[in-house]
C-alpha cells in the first residue's frame, strides 16, 4: 500500500526532483510559456468562482428572502392554508426522511452487490453481461418522470400494489438513483490496485474473503461518493414522487407503509406557485430547510468516507 | 477484526429492529383504516386541480380541527391525472377546474364508479382599466384581439368596434398579466384565447403579484390588466372592472353575476368530483357535507367567490343522490 500511494512529502520531493531534471535538459521555460501558464491558472480560478458564486448567491438569496420565517416553527409545525404565517414543514420533513431512509437501505446493498458482481465475478466476454452493463449505463440517463410512471404502474399499482405510501416513493427513487451508485461503485472497485487482490489470493484467501477484507474496504471512499451524489439527487426529486402519490397537504406524521405522505420538494413547489406572499416566503424558507438536510446528510457521509480513507 | 464483527452485528441488529418497527407500523395503520371506515375515523384522499387545492386544504384543515380522528390529505396531480386515479377508485374525491371528459367518463364506467361533480365555489377574473378610461365593456372577440398570440394591437384605437373619443385613440395600450405558473393565467388564456397558455408575449409579466396589476392600472390611464376576483374586490373603487360581452350583452363583474353564472366566460364554477363508492365511507361523506355546509367561510379564506344558496342546495342534492 505504502508503495502505491506515497506520502505527500515524498510526492513533493519527487515532483521537484523531476522538474529540476527537466530544467537541466530543456532549459528555463520561455517567457510566453510562463505567461500562458499563469493566464491559464487565472482562467481556471475564474471558472471555479463562477460556480461558487452561483451557489452562494442562491443560498444567500434564500436565507435573506426566507429570513422572516426561519425558526423552530418551520420544523415543528405542519402545513396550514388557513394560517400560512404559522405553517411549517414538519410532515414534509418526516416524509423526506422516510423516503430517503428507504432509498439508502435499498441502494447501498443493491448497488454495491451489483458492482461487486460486475467487477469481480462477471465474465465480460459473455454477451449477457455486456447487455447488463449497457443497460445500466443507459438507465443512468433516463428522465426521472419515466421512473415515476414505472413506479405508478408496478409499485403503487400492479404487481407490488403498495398503494400511494412512502415506501413506494423509496422504491421508485431507489430505482432512479441505482445506476449512479452501481457505476460509481464499479469505478471505486476497479481503482483498487490488482496487487492487493492478487496478494490476498496468493496468501490463500478465498474470493469472498478477498472482496470482504481487502477490495471493499479500499473501495468504500469511492462508493460513498456515489451514494452522496445519489442522495443529494434523491432529496431534490419531485416529479416522480408526484406520480407515486406524494401529496401537498398532509397534517399527520407519515408512516412508511400506510397513509399519505409529502416530501419537501413537492411541498415547496406547491407553496411557490401560490399567489400569496406568505406562501412564497414559506417556500423559500423550505428551500433553506432542504439545503440544511442535504448538507447534514452529506457531512455524515463525508465523515464516514474520511474515516475509511485514513484507515486504508 | 473481532471488534469489527461486533460493529457489523450491531448495525444488522439496528436494521432488523428498524424493519420490524416499519412492519408493525404498516399493520397498525392498515387495520386502523379498516376499522375506521365504520366509525368516525379514517383517511380521506383528495386529488386533482391545483386551482381548487387551496379550497380543499382550507376545508380539510377546518374539518380536521372538528374531527381529529379523520385524516384528510390533498394531492395536486392536476385535474386529468386526478381523474385517472379517481376513476380507478384510488382517490376518494377529485378537484376539477373543468368538467369531466369523455375518455374519463369511460374509465369511470369501466370500473363501475358512479360519480357527480359537486360545486364547491365560484371563481372569476376581471379585466381592469383606469377609472378615466372611456371604455366600459369589451366583447370576448375584442379582448381576444388585444391579448391573442401574435397580436400587434398597441393603442386603444386599433381595437375593432370601440367607440372612443378622438383624443384617446392614440393612447398606448400597456398590458399587465400574471406569470405562466398561475391558475389565473391558465383560466384567462383558455377563456379569451381558446387555448391554455396561448397569449401574446409582449405584455408586462407581473409574476404572482396580482396587486402589481392594480397599482399599474391606477397609475396609467390607458393600461389594462387581468386579476383574480379577490384582488379586484380588494381594489374597490380605485380601478374599473370592464364588463364582458360573451354574446348576451355586457355583463358587469359583480358578485351576483359571478354567482349566477351569467358572467361568462370569465367566471366559472369549481367542482370536486365524488364517487358513490367513496361516499359509502362515513368519513368521506362527513367531509364533503362539512365542505358544502361551510363553503362560504372556506371560499372566502381561500380567496374564491362563495356559492349562492341555490348552488349549495344543488350540491347537497347531488351528494344525496350519490349516497342513495
Amino acid at each position: 500500500m505504502a508503495l502505491d500511494t506515497p506520502t505527500t512529502a515524498r510526492t513533493r520531493l519527487a515532483t521537484s526532483g523531476a522538474r529540476a531534471a527537466t530544467l537541466e535538459v530543456f532549459g528555463e521555460a520561455d517567457r510566453n510559456d510562463r505567461r500562458f501558464n499563469s493566464l491559464f491558472k487565472a482562467l481556471l480560478l475564474m471558472l471555479m468562482s463562477i460556480a461558487i458564486l452561483a451557489v452562494t448567491a442562491i443560498v444567500l438569496w434564500a436565507i435573506a428572502r426566507g429570513w422572516p420565517r426561519l425558526g423552530m416553527d418551520l420544523l415543528t409545525q405542519g402545513p396550514s392554508t388557513v394560517n400560512p404565517g404559522g405553517a411549517g414543514f414538519r410532515t414534509a420533513i418526516f416524509g423526506t426522511l422516510w423516503v430517503i431512509g428507504g432509498v439508502i437501505l435499498l441502494i447501498v446493498p443493491l448497488g454495491v452487490g451489483a458492482a461487486v458482481y460486475l467487477e469481480e465475478y462477471a465474465d465480460g466476454t459473455k454477451w449477457w453481461n455486456r447487455v447488463i452493463e449497457l443497460n445500466i449505463q443507459n438507465l443512468a440517463g433516463v428522465p426521472s418522470i419515466v421512473f415515476g410512471i414505472l413506479g405508478l404502474a408496478f409499485i403503487v399499482r400492479g404487481p407490488l400494489s403498495l398503494g400511494p405510501v412512502a415506501a413506494a416513493g423509496s422504491l421508485t427513487i431507489a430505482l432512479l438513483v441505482l445506476p449512479t451508485v452501481i457505476l460509481a461503485s464499479r469505478e471505486a472497485i476497479r481503482a483498487v490496485p490488482p496487487s492487493i487482490r492478487e496478494g490476498s489470493l496468493a496468501l490463500g484467501a478465498t474470493e469472498w474473503q478477498t472482496i470482504r477484507r481487502q477490495t471493499l474496504p479500499a473501495a468504500v471512499p469511492g462508493i460513498l461518493t456515489g451514494v452522496i451524489l445519489s442522495i443529494a439527487r434523491a432529496v431534490g426529486e419531485a416529479a416522480p414522487l408526484l406520480l407515486v402519490g406524494a401529496v401537498t397537504f398532509v397534517t399527520f406524521d407519515p408512516q412508511p407503509f400506510s397513509g399519505g405522505y409529502s416530501v419537501l420538494p413537492v411541498q415547496i413547489y406547491s407553496y411557490a406557485t401560490r399567489p400569496q406572499e406568505d406562501f412564497k416566503v414559506l417556500a423559500i424558507a423550505g428551500v433553506v430547510v432542504m439545503l440544511v438536510i442535504v448538507v447534514v446528510m452529506n457531512s455524515f457521509a463525508i465523515w464516514l468516507r474520511n474515516r475509511y480513507e485514513n484507515k486504508v | 477484526m473481532r471488534k469489527n464483527h461486533t460493529k457489523w452485528a450491531a448495525v444488522a441488529a439496528a436494521l432488523a429492529l428498524l424493519l420490524a418497527a416499519c412492519g408493525d407500523n404498516g399493520d397498525n395503520g392498515d387495520t386502523g383504516t379498516e376499522e375506521g371506515s365504520g366509525g368516525g375515523a379514517g383517511d380521506v384522499l383528495v386529488d386533482g386541480s391545483s386551482t381548487v387545492a387551496p379550497l380543499a386544504e382550507v376545508a380539510a384543515e377546518l374539518f380536521m380541527d372538528a374531527n381529529p380522528d379523520i385524516r384528510v390529505t390533498v394531492a395536486t396531480s392536476g385535474t386529468s391525472a386526478g381523474f385517472e386515479s379517481f376513476c380507478q377508485g384510488e382517490a376518494d374525491m377529485n378537484n376539477a377546474s373543468r368538467e369531466i371528459k369523455e375518455s374519463e367518463i369511460e374509465l369511470c364506467g369501466e370500473n363501475e364508479i358512479g360519480y357527480d361533480g359537486v360545486q364547491v365555489a365560484n371563481d372569476a377574473l376581471a379585466l381592469l382599466v383606469n377609472n378615466d378610461n372611456p371604455v366600459d365593456c369589451l366583447t370576448v372577440d375584442q379582448a381576444n384581439q388585444i391579448w391573442d398570440e401574435g397580436s400587434t394591437v398597441s393603442s386603444w384605437g386599433e381595437v375593432d368596434g370601440l367607440d372612443l373619443p378622438a383624443d384617446f385613440e392614440d393612447e398606448p395600450l400597456t398590458l399587465y398579466g400574471p406569470g405562466t405558473d398561475s391558475g389565473t393565467f391558465d383560466f384567462f388564456t383558455e377563456a379569451i384565447n381558446g387555448e391554455e397558455g396561448k397569449i401574446r408575449t409582449d405584455y408586462t409579466n407581473i409574476g404572482e403579484d396580482d396587486n402589481a396589476a392594480v397599482t399599474a392600472v391606477i397609475g396609467d390611464v390607458a393600461a389594462m390588466g387581468y386579476v383574480p376576483y379577490s384582488y379586484f374586490q380588494e381594489a374597490g373603487d380605485t380601478v374599473k372592472p370592464l364588463a364582458i360581452d360573451g354574446g348576451d350583452g355586457c355583463i358587469d363583474a359583480t358578485l351576483e353575476n359571478v354567482e349566477d353564472g351569467s358572467y361568462t366566460p370569465l367566471g366559472r364554477p369549481l367542482f370536486t368530483y365524488a364517487s358513490d363508492t367513496a361516499l359509502e365511507k362515513a368519513e368521506v361523506l362527513s367531509f364533503i357535507d362539512f365542505w358544502i355546509e361551510n363553503s362560504s367561510e372556506i371560499s372566502e379564506t381561500a380567496g374564491f367567490v362563495p356559492m349562492t344558496q341555490d348552488q349549495i342546495d344543488e350540491s347537497n342534492a347531488k351528494v344525496e343522490e350519490l349516497t342513495s
